[in-house]
């Protein structure tokens, strides 16, 4: 495996007796789409704004290309920022916001016109070069202030919720043309957001965190099926999460009865979480049942229902294509292999 | 018309005391007193166009220039300090700008006097330290230092008012970008700041351009400002037409001198003067 292009080795920062980063440890690949994700204050931006240069760590340090540049000021670094708020110049106009960079630079006039047209072209706002920043829309704001970064050539792009001020359907659009971006030039991105789904769509790797520190960080698909803690489980997707006790190896009791299951190396009787996931629960009829239940309410989502059944007083979530109708009495089953036994994570 | 009722008290106000006093200084600007009475004339507006009032003219816009300058040197950097993010007494020093202005203009002008005399504050401690005194009062260079003193909130304050109110992540853009200190400044600051720049040189020139008070007290009347000849044809010589005149021209010159500047604000919006 090459080089890391980007390492953060023990990474903390605390403002005055806060601290808002414990100890963080994460490498950035080349070309890598990896994504920032976690409750709103646990640290994303901070993070980003560590490696852009915008603060410095108190303790820790970051590593490009295998050098330290802790203390190299932002305008020495090889990485672009695209701003959670876009932060474009209101006194200049499209086309000299983009080439900012590049006249900072002193590259020839001819090709900084080349190239603004090109970018220009690239997110889609052909012929903006004289508009000026007032007059666009939230959304052409963005793609002004993503082709401003891209146009230096940035070995690493850090994005901040570049999102997040759009409506759904344009910021599917969008998420989809980032992606494309990446990897028609081939650049690093360090994506921060708040949105699983944006995570799980766009990314190579995921960081989950949480107040200032790492929770899990693998692929989407590992994140998603895979989840280290009920945190994460929790936090990507929807879960059911119940205390249940690990009788021992391969047989966990919870909801007043006992399941096999495939996770090992517990302590026998240890108190854990028992996470489902709401789509592994299948209704049945209630002789087929391995618990039952009945049908309390039905939410149409869309795509699936998204039906509570309660059952024993614990309530499940269950989602389904096919309805049952409310005041129900169903049979609930659950594979083993569905059944994810977690650490409890100690109450803070 | 219930608007019209309430508008009513200003408007007599502004008739009255604005209106008014208008249409006498006109009125006396374009007439002259001869045996036979009143006469309709321009000969008050002639007689300002002789080489020693040009000269007043010229002397009082060349001071007022090199004060505002001087000025905007001293204020545009105090403004950055005052504005800048890591002042923690921010506000008592914001304060500390505006107490003076509290104070009355001439008490703080009268002040400057003791303090330059020969005999005043500021020599005694040149004697004190065996140092040559310095004999400043009622030189061209009082005047400036007058009017410098004087005038330095008004550039200090729009400029200071302009600056806190830049976004700071448009500095930090600019530095993501390649910008070193130096480039953030005259890339993003300073054009971002250009309103206040010019509503400061405004605020600093037309008093200075229209001063009496201080010429006369720190010049020693021997700086005679285009202020103190308005004020000398009507306190001491008399001749309201002619101080009408002067006035009239003062007043366009100020027009005219608002006019260029808000047109060059306005073209300088949304793009850069450098
Ligand atoms: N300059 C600062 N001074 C003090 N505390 C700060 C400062 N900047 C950030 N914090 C604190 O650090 C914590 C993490 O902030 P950060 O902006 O990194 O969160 P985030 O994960 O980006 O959240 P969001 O999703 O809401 O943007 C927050 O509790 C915040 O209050
Ligand atoms: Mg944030």
């Amino acid at each position: 495996m090459s080089q890391p292009i980007i390492k953060l080795t023990n990474v903390s920062k605390s403002y005055d007796d806060h601290n808002v980063l414990k100890n963080i440890n994460l490498y950035v690949r080349r070309n890598e789409f990896l994504t920032l994700l976690g409750p709103s204050g646990c640290g994303k931006t901070t993070t980003l704004r560590i490696i852009g240069g915008f603060e410095t760590p108190s303790s820790g340090e970051v590593l490009f290309e295998g050098m330290d540049i802790t203390s190299i000021p932002p305008y020495q670094r090889r990485v672009n920022t695209v701003f959670q708020k876009y932060a474009l110049f209101p006194h200049l106009n499209v086309a000299d916001n983009i080439a900012f960079g590049l006249n900072i630079k002193k590259m020839d006039k001819g090709l900084i016109k080349e190239k603004v047209k090109d970018i220009l072209t690239l997110v889609n706002l052909p012929g903006f070069q004289k508009r000026s920043i007032h007059s666009l829309s939230g959304g052409q704001q963005q793609r002004v202030a993503i082709a401003r970064a891209l146009v230096n050539e940035p070995e690493v792009l850090l994005l901040d919720e570049p999102l997040g001020a759009l409506d759904l359907k344009l910021r599917k659009d969008m998420q989809l043309e980032l992606k494309n971006i990446q990897q028609k030039l081939g650049i690093t991105f360090i994506y921060v957001t708040h949105d699983q789904e944006e995570a799980l769509t766009m990314s190579d790797t995921v960081v989950v965190m949480k107040d200032g520190t790492i929770q899990q960080i693998g692929s989407p698909v590992d994140i998603y099926n895979e989840p280290k803690n009920s945190f994460v489980a929790d936090f990507i997707g929807e879960s059911n999460i119940i205390t249940g006790t690990m009788i021992k190896d391969y047989l966990v009791d919870f909801a007043g009865r006992k399941f096999d299951c495939v996770d090992k190396g517990f302590e026998a009787n240890e108190e854990v979480d028992v996470i489902i996931r709401p789509e592994d629960i299948k209704l049945v009829k209630e002789a087929d049942g391995m618990l039952l239940g009945q049908v309390v309410s039905v939410i149409f989502k869309g795509v699936h229902y998204e039906m509570m059944v309660t059952s024993n007083g614990i309530s499940w979530m269950i989602h389904s294509t096919l309805m049952v109708p409310v005041g129900s009495k169903v049979g609930i089953l659950i594979q083993p292999s569905d059944i994810h036994i977690m650490k409890k994570v100690k109450a803070i | 018309m219930k608007e019209n009722r309430v508008v009513a008290p200003y408007l007599i106000w502004m008739t009255i005391f604005i209106v008014l006093p208008i249409i006498l200084v006109i009125f006396f600007g374009v007439t002259i007193r001869t045996e036979s009475g009143l006469q309709l004339s321009l000969d008050n507006f002639k007689r300002f166009f002789e080489p020693i009032y040009l000269m007043v003219l010229w002397r009082s816009i060349r001071l007022a220039l090199i004060s505002t300058v001087i000025c905007l040197i001293l204020g545009y950097p105090m403004a950055m300090i005052l504005a800048s993010n890591g002042l923690k007494m921010k506000n008592t020093l914001v304060l500390l700008f505006i107490i003076p202005m509290w104070m009355n203009f001439l008490l703080r002008t009268y002040a400057w006097m003791t303090l330059l005399e020969r005999g005043g504050i500021i020599n005694t401690i040149l004697n004190f330290l065996k140092l040559p005194s310095l004999n400043i009062l009622y030189t061209e260079q009082a005047v400036i230092l007058g009017m410098v003193y004087n005038f330095l909130p008004f550039m200090v304050l729009p400029i200071y008012s302009v600056l806190i109110k830049i976004d700071k992540s448009l500095l930090e853009a600019a530095e993501d970008l390649g910008a070193d200190s130096i480039t953030v400044f005259r890339k993003v600051t300073f054009p971002l700041s250009i309103s206040g720049v010019i509503s400061g040189i405004t605020m600093v020139f037309m008093p200075a351009v229209t001063t009496f008070v201080i010429s006369r007290l720190l010049g020693g009347g021997q700086f005679t400002l285009i202020g103190n000849l308005i004020e000398q044809q009507f306190l001491f010589v008399g001749d309201w037409s002619f101080g009408s005149a002067i006035s009239i021209v003062m007043m366009i010159l100020i027009l005219v001198s608002m006019g260029f500047m808000s047109k060059y604000e306005k073209e300088n919006e949304g793009a850069g003067l450098w």
